[in-house]
């Protein structure tokens, strides 16, 4: 019965894994297939170059972009949802909403909102007396537009955790507190917020990896990796590195699929680390 | 009402019509005329409803053949990890056998692959096959066994399933067993009508997973109609920018099912995707 399990992993995770390492050991023909060893050539071709670093460094400020204002503004709504709000099912139906989005329909949505000649970013900015931004084609807003639309398609399940989470806050503890006479929000601050503790750790790991795998919005809103390589991710480097039309490289982008597999271990590691010693107080 | 409350009160409405605005937007555009949706000053408000847009998706572009591709891709993968997570996490809690808790623990550690970091040699492997004397993805039916086969299994429908039936009473399992009922009628007749709110979960989670998949559905389809929805939208917004209602109505007709799962199965799904944020 573990068979089909067993053959499907063995055959698309397990084999694969392997074979990623021996193809960031070869060079790689015209045709980006793999042919002579090279040894640990591609490895030392990256750490050495600028380019990587730069790429390493937009992955970075894309994680920081996204996971900040994602758990941030996810903590704020299910604080004030808290706060025994009239129509809360509503609400609640309405944050969970971008949850239906799939990366591709929320990149095609905001990249008709940035278009910079029709779209709609420019043209409310436009009835304030706002100069045009041009919110994909500006090496310093690109990242920036790609962040939010990322933040929006997941805020809607950071919402979904932290409503789970403080639904299984025992209403005891609620009760208490507001027989000491602690209310609205010192209750949320002293109480629903050190309870959260495991679900905001939780959020801040997952939507860390999510960040850390994005692929679909940078694609789609910025096809060539942005002004300037200026979204050019580590995943969208695997891709491009790949795929690319004129320099198709499988050698090279296996060696940074096993760089993004590493980081991604390691951030693994920690949420197992930090989940064996608990978050909250119980 | 305080002052406090007000705020509260406002900073949600607020909260929410950013969070909501885009999901206005596309529908109020996919129902404006040309004209209108490239105003300027922009104009929010659809005059009546206008039905081009979705006359030109479905008829100037492939999206209704990319619709089949993706129902058929999606339920695919979607039925199959229902079948194989049930028959996993079945032997992992009912059947004694050497090593079950290690084979478990490799179970988890594949969830820890990232799939970015293994689509190469997949690729490589499976655009390497040959069906019937041709490259697999050079046929139609060859592409959508391409599309599907990696995703087949996956060990996060086997880890919430096992989740479920651990909390199973062993006394009714033994019981059914000493009146002579053998494992599959246990399972069929008892387990799984039991377990429906769990499989549900796995049910709705794999198949909103699946049908939002973009990495290696780009990859394997090379011709509009052996593409996925969401590779054809994608594309829409580049063959035409300068129409974007079109791109819109494409958008909406994309995220039907998935909007339904969210508004009418929210219970479900929590369960599955707060299965690791809540022990």
């Amino acid at each position: 019965m573990l068979l089909p399990c067993v053959v499907i992993f063995a055959l698309f995770i397990v084999w694969p894994l392997g074979k990623s390492v021996s193809l960031s050991l070869h060079g790689s023909d015209l045709f980006g297939r793999p042919d002579a060893w090279v040894g640990l050539q591609h490895y030392r071709d990256m750490l050495g170059s600028a380019e990587f670093r730069h790429i390493l460094w937009v992955t970075f400020a894309f994680v920081l972009l996204t996971v900040i204002p994602g758990v941030l503004g996810a903590l704020l709504i299910v604080l004030l949802l808290e706060q025994h709000i009239k129509g809360i099912r509503i609400f609640r139906t309405a944050f969970a909403l971008p949850f239906a989005f799939s990366v591709a329909s929320a990149s095609v949505i905001f990249a008709t909102i940035y278009n910079p000649a029709i779209g709609l970013a420019n043209g409310l900015l436009g009835r304030f007396g706002v100069d045009r931004i041009g919110w994909l084609t500006d090496p310093s807003w690109a990242l920036i537009s790609v962040a939010i639309t990322t933040v929006w398609m997941n805020i809607g399940y950071n919402v979904l955790v932290l409503s789970a989470g403080i639904g299984a806050i025992p209403t005891e503890i609620n009760e208490a507190a507001t027989l000491d006479g602690a209310g609205g929000w010192r209750a949320a601050r002293f109480i629903t917020v050190p309870m959260l503790g495991p679900q905001l750790f939780f959020l801040i790991v997952i939507s860390t990896i999510q960040s850390l795998q994005g692929f679909g919005q940078i694609k789609i809103l910025t096809p060539e990796g942005g002004p300037e390589q200026s979204t050019k991710t580590l995943v969208y480097s695997i891709y491009h590195t790949a795929f690319a039309n004129n320099a198709s490289d499988f050698g090279a982008a296996s060696a940074q699929a096993i760089v993004l597999l590493v980081i991604l271990l390691a951030c693994t590691a920690i949420q197992f680390g930090v989940l064996e010693r608990r978050v909250h107080y119980k | 009402m305080t002052a406090g409350r007000f705020i509260t009160y406002a900073v949600l409405v607020l909260a929410a019509i950013a969070v909501i605005f885009p999901v206005y937007y596309v529908i109020a555009g996919s129902i404006m005329a040309p004209g209108q949706i490239s105003s300027y000053p922009p104009d929010l408000f659809p005059h009546g409803l206008f039905t081009g847009n979705y006359e030109g998706a479905t008829s100037t572009t492939a999206i209704g053949r990319q619709y089949v591709n993706s129902v058929l891709q999606t339920s695919v993968i979607t039925l199959s990890q229902l079948i194989t997570s049930v028959l996993a996490a079945y032997a992992f809690v009912f059947m004694k056998m050497w090593g079950r808790t290690l084979l478990f623990g490799l179970f988890l550690g594949t969830l820890m692959v990232p799939w970015e970091s293994i689509v190469l040699p997949n690729y490589l492997t499976i655009t390497g096959w040959e069906l019937g004397g041709q490259r697999l993805t050079a046929s139609y039916a060859g592409t959508m066994i391409a599309l599907v086969l990696p995703f087949l299994a996956n060990a996060f429908g086997v880890f919430l399933l096992r989740q479920s039936f651990l909390q199973f009473p062993t006394e009714l399992r033994d019981a059914a067993v000493i009146d002579g009922c053998g494992h599959w009628r246990f399972m069929r007749r008892i387990l799984i009508p039991l377990n429906k709110p769990a499989l549900m979960a796995v049910g709705l989670y794999v198949f909103l997973a699946a049908w939002n998949q973009f990495f290696w559905p780009l990859l394997i389809g090379d011709n509009a109609n052996r593409r996925t929805l969401q590779i054809g939208i994608s594309q829409l917004n580049d063959v035409e920018a300068a129409n974007p209602g079109l791109i819109l109505a494409g958008v909406v007709l994309s995220i039907l099912p998935t909007l339904a799962i969210v508004i009418f199965g929210q219970r479900f799904i929590v369960r599955g995707l707060t299965a690791g944020a809540i022990r």
